[in-house]
């Protein structure tokens, strides 16, 4: 009962001005915030998937992990979007039920608090307020991180999440001198690791940002450990204490976004025919409709569709029709003449076929049924045209290298059959395992040949009806998921004569046992496919180069009204552009300098600043350099919103070299007072440039075409100018 | 390709000329006569006298087994550590089998350690600076970075190795207060001297050889650029004369300017059923054919401007103007049709009967690169075709078009008006009779052009070098772990087989040794970090461990990782070079792990024998597992593996060996 002999007390530090930044960043961002009320750029994309949370359907996006996706879809849920509108086009009027105000909320909000985080960051690297003021009040006024977090994009969240990791990891690093192992402590180390991940969370370049925070934690740890006052518990006890929460905790933290997302979307939907079957079958509706209640294990005279594991070109299962390839190609090579087989990407009666065992004559399961096994020799019949697969030595129609493979047709001339096809489990657990439905992948071993049915992933002409070519390749190089294939739909087959069995082909299956996948392995399998999967459109109109974007010599034109010529453009304030390209290059000189002359033993800064000044350093100009130079390696499309992560670390070390100069390098009063108003007039000018640009940001005024032309500052801006 | 140096015929290849020279060089001395046509694997040489080139590569190949051990030697001071390196790479079949034939890879491997080795011996003349051995090793490191950076681009990591540690030791150097400012600069001179100049200049003298040797017409031709083959004898662009500006009337080729496009093209063939308007096509083609004439007309008349009563007229930037194909009659043409590959670009087609179209025909001529003059140089002057009714310009998308189009490059009109490479295009042949040539020699290019026209193509070719989606190939990460070979001759039972594959007991110990490194190396460094006293033998072994290890495990992190990110075509062999590190990396762990057990197990009797006894059954074991391998390199007979009367039976020890 201790509070009742002393009163509990509550001191709160307000400082007014994170308060002042907080609201004005709000205002900036906020402000008519549900205007335009119109599809702008890539709301159109991000769109689509809102919808897809809101129905609750299976979607792949192979452009990031989902928690940026369900960050937007939580405003959607907030405002009551029921999901229905059709996302097909930029500037598209939204219909009354779409919450615009509540979509757009949530990216606005992240860009609102950049700017007291911008300001805390630079206060806890050990600079005046008054740089730390500047910082904001740049991050305030620029116009391209307006612009972008008032629309349901997803940079504006990304750059929070990354200046919240740095931030967290900047308190922890200074409660560590005094307090280690305290409340605020832990809450600061936690939540870097938090912050870190739901960066990468958002976005996969948000992993940069990561890898920064991890390198200067690690070089961090690395002093702490050549500490001699702490004792050797101790040292462990910090290492333990980081390696928990920067690495498993993000790790643990990345998983459960995945969880959430898996179990949030659980009905099939458009994506379904990405993913494996296994997949497939774990959602509502779609293929799990029809496999429910499948028999497992597959039996000799159990009637099946094979599906290829590769998935490339298209998904596809094992077909044949009653053509024949024809007797001499257009390369002028001869075929056997014998019947088709391919791999056809549409279900159809003619992908059924039926496992028979070679040593007896029925195409019926027998009761009980016998269990197909690793390593057991089968035939595949055909199930329409009861022919058996085949493959032999002549060459494939469009793989010369490989063998065809064909369905026999006897002729009668020497070719004898060769329908003989070995089992080869791939994911067997133990060398008798029984071939199971869905789960198994298998492949099929010729056993004259040791050819293995293969995917080639050609397409045929127009004789062999633009399907795939299937063969078998003789030389298997390893394993190779398009040798892979695995039963989709299954039934134990009952009729014995054929025209039953043609019947029975055409009738939906039927039974029921559920099955599904462990969390993990619909982990796995989703991450792989959104890792792998290839966007296939390559240019853009404003797609641009990263050399593009230090000197802003592009833009992206976000929206035109449709009647006036009010437009959003994403463009930046050039004069911090520039002076922040120019900042980072002092930076690095003005470092590389004192470096030098330190090896030299000339100490021109005080032990102290000089941390201070490495340390801004090593998380700004990192910042920017992570966040920047990996987009020269890479090969997909770009876009100038890519670099504004970059810019806003860019941003943050412009007053942080500002005011080194005014300490450090001017020598007297006058010239710091001097150096003081150039700083001013450099920032009111900034202040200008961001006001006049201020209508392309919020499209809310309408420009005539002089004043469009006037600003049209470089030839390579693209300006929409209406032609009347 | 020594072939090619020795008939003195220009080819293309997507690596520098060095080490094709050299081999092509001991081709020459051995008698070779450069008639052999190297078409594809497993043809026989018969009467080709190819062993002077095998020998030679065979001998660079053995030299590695010396190198390592010298470097090994310098770096641990320990003749056991230099011995077990030596015995890894003598008994690995891999490094034998690679060694054996006319490759670059010995080429490569044997500057590798040539500079690996020259380096280690100029750090251990530190104290001695400027003086002659000094002088000689920092002189002939530099040598070697060219030579590896001659024969193949892999030899950039080499460099950056080399780079790492020069920086690392002027670093040291330049806090030491007791040498002077102009000692420093002395020493700073010094390497950017040996390191930088000497290899440049070497680099560029190989290539000026490459250039002065290949000076005939060959196969390469159609990858370079107009001004490039001027150079090369035999070529129509040699030593010939043309118009110099253009004017209506005249019969041209147009070349597009991004490498390795090709020029303007059309045929009779017509874009086939539901591939935009049935039209004929028009492609880029990379070699000189009839098709790729087009006689440049006005917009509005269709007059014969060769009349020789009309005054010549030339054509001017921001002309209106219709190309006619010369061949077909033809019109260049495009519309609102979505192009066969690209689909949001516009299609380009030939349209019309004998010149007359319609308004879809015309194009807007500009010179990108224009100064004053409005006429239009040719070969010289970089021009745009704006196709006048869509505004989209005329461009290649460097895509390959199916069987009916020839598999030549697809040619789109593109709405996007982005100032790229594929949208700008010169002109090359001009012939009109009423205009006097002027020669061409004006244009030849200098050195540093074509030096850097070549290196821009390997790049390009290099990058091309894409595996196709269903092919298997090799990843990085199957190679150490010795995932599978390389078929080098002969595939079935009855052929006389060869197989690229490590010696399993030699790759999985380096792999087992990296791993071990890593954790005792971290264990000693946090031992120091934590200002832990050793005792000054151990104190030796962890600095060796430190030193000369990290700086070879730095050198396989950079032969190996870079790997990664490449998105070419990978092969097993690009391994080797990191595969040489490792080893030397194993020699040295062992030697020291041994010794520390030596060391810390002292008090008892028999202790000094653990590191002999050890070193002797780490050597005998590799010669005995190399006794079982070595029909993997020196050749095969009868069954496969997999066949129990087959000599290998028992030793495909993994399922993806397939011997």
């Amino acid at each position: 009962m201790g509070f009742l002999q002393r009163p509990v007390v509550v001191t709160a530090d307000i400082n007014l001005n994170v308060v002042a930044l907080t609201a004005v960043g709000l205002l900036s961002r906020l402000w008519q915030l549900a205007y335009p009320r119109a599809v702008v750029f890539d709301e159109v994309y991000y769109g689509q998937y809102i919808s897809f949370y809101m129905k609750r359907i299976f979607f792949l996006d192979g452009s990031g992990p989902p928690f940026g996706h369900m960050l937007l879809a939580l405003g959607g849920y907030i405002g009551g979007f029921d999901g229905n509108f059709l996302w097909n086009r930029i500037g598209a009027e939204y219909s009354s039920n779409v919450p615009v105000w509540c979509l757009r909320l949530l990216p606005a909000l992240a860009g609102a608090l950049s700017v007291p985080m911008a300001y805390q960051i630079v206060w806890e690297l050990g600079f005046s307020p008054c740089a730390a003021m500047g910082a904001a009040l740049l991050v305030l006024i620029e116009n391209a991180l307006v612009t972008q977090s008032r629309l349901m994009l997803l940079e504006s969240v990304l750059i929070f999440f990354d200046l919240l990791a740095v931030l967290s990891y900047l308190k922890f690093f200074n409660s560590q001198k005094y307090r280690p192992f305290s409340l605020s402590w832990w809450f600061w180390l936690t939540l870097t690791g938090v912050a870190c991940s739901c960066a990468v969370g958002v976005k996969y370049v948000g992993v940069f940002t990561y890898l920064l925070v991890l390198g200067v934690a690690a070089v961090h740890t690395w002093h702490l450990i050549g500490d001699q006052t702490l004792s050797n518990v101790c040292v462990l006890c910090h290492l333990l204490a980081r390696a928990v929460a920067l690495l498993l905790i993000p790790a643990a933290t990345y998983l459960l976004f995945f969880y959430v997302h898996l179990a949030l979307l659980c009905r099939s939907g458009p994506h379904d025919q990405i993913m494996s079957s296994a997949f497939q079958a774990s959602l509502e509706g779609g293929l799990a409709r029809i496999t429910q209640g499948q028999p497992l294990e597959v039996a000799y005279g159990s009637q099946v569709t094979l599906k290829n594991a590769f998935g490339k070109p298209v998904p596809c299962w094992l077909h044949s029709h009653q053509s024949t390839y024809p007797v001499i190609y257009e390369s002028g090579r001869g075929s056997s003449h014998q019947q088709q087989v391919t791999c056809y990407p549409f279900k159809d009666v003619n992908n059924w076929w039926i496992i028979k065992d070679p040593g007896r004559h029925q195409l019926v399961v027998n009761n009980p049924p016998r269990p197909v096994r690793h390593g057991d020799i089968v035939q595949l019949v055909h199930g329409m045209t009861t022919r058996f697969l085949n493959t032999h030595d002549v060459a494939a129609p469009l793989s010369p290298h490989s063998q065809e493979v064909s369905c026999y047709v006897d002729y009668n001339i020497s070719m004898p059959a060769q329908n003989l096809w070995r089992l080869d489990i791939v994911n067997r657990e133990s060398d008798a395992e029984v071939w199971k439905t869905i789960l198994s992948e298998v492949r099929f071993v010729h056993v004259n040949t040791s050819a293995i049915l293969k995917l080639s992933g050609a397409h045929l002409p127009d004789w062999g009806f633009r399907q795939l070519e299937v063969v078998g390749e003789k030389l298997s190089r390893g394993y190779h998921e398009s040798t892979v294939w695995n039963v989709e739909e299954h039934r134990y087959g009952k009729s014995q004569e054929q025209k039953e069995r043609e019947l029975e082909l055409h009738s939906p299956t039927e039974s029921d046992i559920s099955r599904n996948l462990s969390f993990m392995a619909r982990f796995s399998e989703l991450q792989w496919r959104m890792l792998t999967v290839r966007s296939d459109d390559s240019e853009h109109k404003y797609s641009s180069t990263p050399l593009d974007w230090v000197m802003l010599d592009t833009n992206i034109a976000y929206w035109l009204h449709p009647r006036t010529s009010a437009q959003i453009h994403l463009l930046g304030n050039v004069v911090i552009w520039a002076s922040a390209s120019l900042a980072t290059m002092v930076y690095a000189l003005l470092f590389l300098w004192y470096l030098l002359r330190r090896r030299r033993k000339v100490y021109d800064l005080p032990e102290d600043s000089w941390l201070r000044w490495v340390l801004a350093g090593a998380l700004c100009a990192g910042g920017w350099a992570v966040n920047y130079l990996p987009f020269f390696l890479m090969e997909k499309t770009l876009f100038l919103y890519h670099y504004l992560p970059a810019l806003t670390f860019q941003i943050l070390l412009l007053p942080v070299v500002f005011e080194h100069i005014s300490d450090h390098l001017c020598r007297s009063q006058l010239q710091r007072s001097l150096f003081g108003a150039l700083v001013v007039a450099w920032f009111a000018s900034a202040c200008h440039v961001s006001n006049t640009l201020r209508p392309l940001t919020y499209g809310d005024r309408s420009l005539s075409p002089s004043e469009l032309k006037a600003l049209r500052w470089k030839d390579s801006w693209d300006i929409l100018i209406r032609k009347h | 390709m020594g072939s090619y140096y020795i008939n003195r015929t220009f080819f293309f290849d997507v690596h520098p000329p060095l080490g094709k020279m050299l081999i092509g060089l001991a081709g020459y001395l051995s008698g070779y006569d450069g008639t052999f046509l190297f078409q594809k694997p497993g043809d026989k040489y018969e009467h080709h006298s190819y062993m002077g080139m095998r020998g030679f590569c065979a001998f660079l190949g053995s030299l590695l087994v010396p190198f390592a051990y010298l470097t090994v030697l310098e770096l641990s001071q320990s003749l056991p550590a230099a011995l077990l390196t030596a015995a890894l790479l003598t008994f690995d079949t891999g490094c034998l089998t690679l060694s054996q034939y006319i490759l670059l890879d010995p080429i490569l491997m044997f500057f590798i350690m040539g500079a690996m080795l020259s380096m280690v011996k100029y750090n251990s003349c530190a104290n001695r600076p400027f003086s002659a051995p000094w002088w000689f090793w920092l002189s002939l490191t530099g040598i070697n970075l060219a030579g590896a950076l001659g024969v193949k681009f892999v030899g950039l990591f080499i460099i950056l190795q080399v780079g790492w540690n020069t920086l690392s030791d002027l670093w040291h150097l330049f806090g030491d207060c007791s040498l002077s400012m102009v000692t420093m600069g002395k020493h700073l001179t010094a390497r950017i001297l040996c390191l930088i100049v000497l290899p440049m200049a070497l680099y560029t003298a190989t290539y000026a050889v490459h250039f002065m040797v290949l000076s005939k017409s060959g196969p390469g031709d159609g990858f370079f650029s107009s001004a490039f083959q001027a150079r090369l004898s035999g070529n129509n662009l040699h030593n010939a004369s043309i118009p110099e500006y253009l004017a209506y009337g005249s019969v041209i080729t147009v070349r597009n300017l991004r490498m390795a496009i090709g020029y303007l093209h059309s045929h009779r063939d017509l874009y086939p059923e539901g591939i935009g308007a049935r039209q004929q096509q028009v492609t880029t083609y990379l070699h000189k054919d009839y098709n790729n004439l087009w006689i440049i007309k006005k917009h509005n008349t269709n007059s014969d401007p060769l009349d020789p009563s009309l005054p010549v007229e030339f054509v001017r930037h921001g002309d209106i103007i219709r190309l006619e194909h010369k061949e077909t009659s033809r019109n260049l043409h495009s519309h609102y049709h979505e192009a066969p590959l690209t689909r949001k670009h516009y299609q380009v087609t030939g349209y019309g009967i004998n010149g007359t179209g319609d308004s879809n025909d015309f194009w807007r001529i500009e010179v990108v690169n224009r100064k004053f003059e409005n006429r239009i140089k040719v070969l010289r002057s970089r021009i745009r075709l704006i196709h006048l009714v869509t505004g989209c310009v005329l461009g290649s998308s460097g895509k390959i078009l199916p069987k009916w189009g020839w598999e030549q490059f697809e040619v789109t009109c593109s709405p996007y008006l982005k100032g790229t490479l594929n949208s700008i295009w010169n002109v090359e042949d001009h012939i009109n009779p009423k205009l006097p040539n002027i020669s061409l020699d004006v244009l030849q290019p200098s050195f540093p052009e074509i030096l850097l026209e070549s290196h821009m193509l390997m790049i390009w070719g290099n990058s091309g070098l894409k595996p196709k989606d269903n092919e298997f190939t090799s990843k990085p990460w199957h190679w150490p772990i010795n995932y599978q070979g390389l078929h080098f001759s002969g595939i079935s039972d009855t052929d006389f087989r060869v197989y690229l594959l490590g010696n399993p007991v030699v790759w999985w110990l380096n792999l087992l040794s990296i791993g071990l490194y890593l954790l005792s190396g971290s264990i000693v460094a946090v031992a120091v970090q934590r200002g832990a006293r050793l005792p000054a033998e151990v104190e030796g072994l962890s600095w060796v461990l430190l030193r000369g290890g990290g700086q070879l495990l730095f050198g396989w992190m950079l032969h190996y990782f870079p790997f990664f990110l490449m998105g070419r075509i990978l092969y097993f062999h690009h391994y080797f070079p990191a595969m040489l590190f490792s080893s030397m990396l194993t020699g040295i762990l062992w030697d020291t792990l041994l010794r520390l057990c030596a060391w810390s197990l002292a008090c008892f009797p028999l202790a000094g024998g653990i590191h002999a006894v050890g070193i002797l059954s780490l050597l005998l074991g590799i010669a005995y597992s190399f006794y079982l391998f070595h029909p993997l390199a020196y050749g095969m007979v009868g069954p496969l593996a997999q066949d129990p009367r087959s000599p290998m039976a028992g030793l495909r020890w993994l399922e993806s060996w397939d011997f």
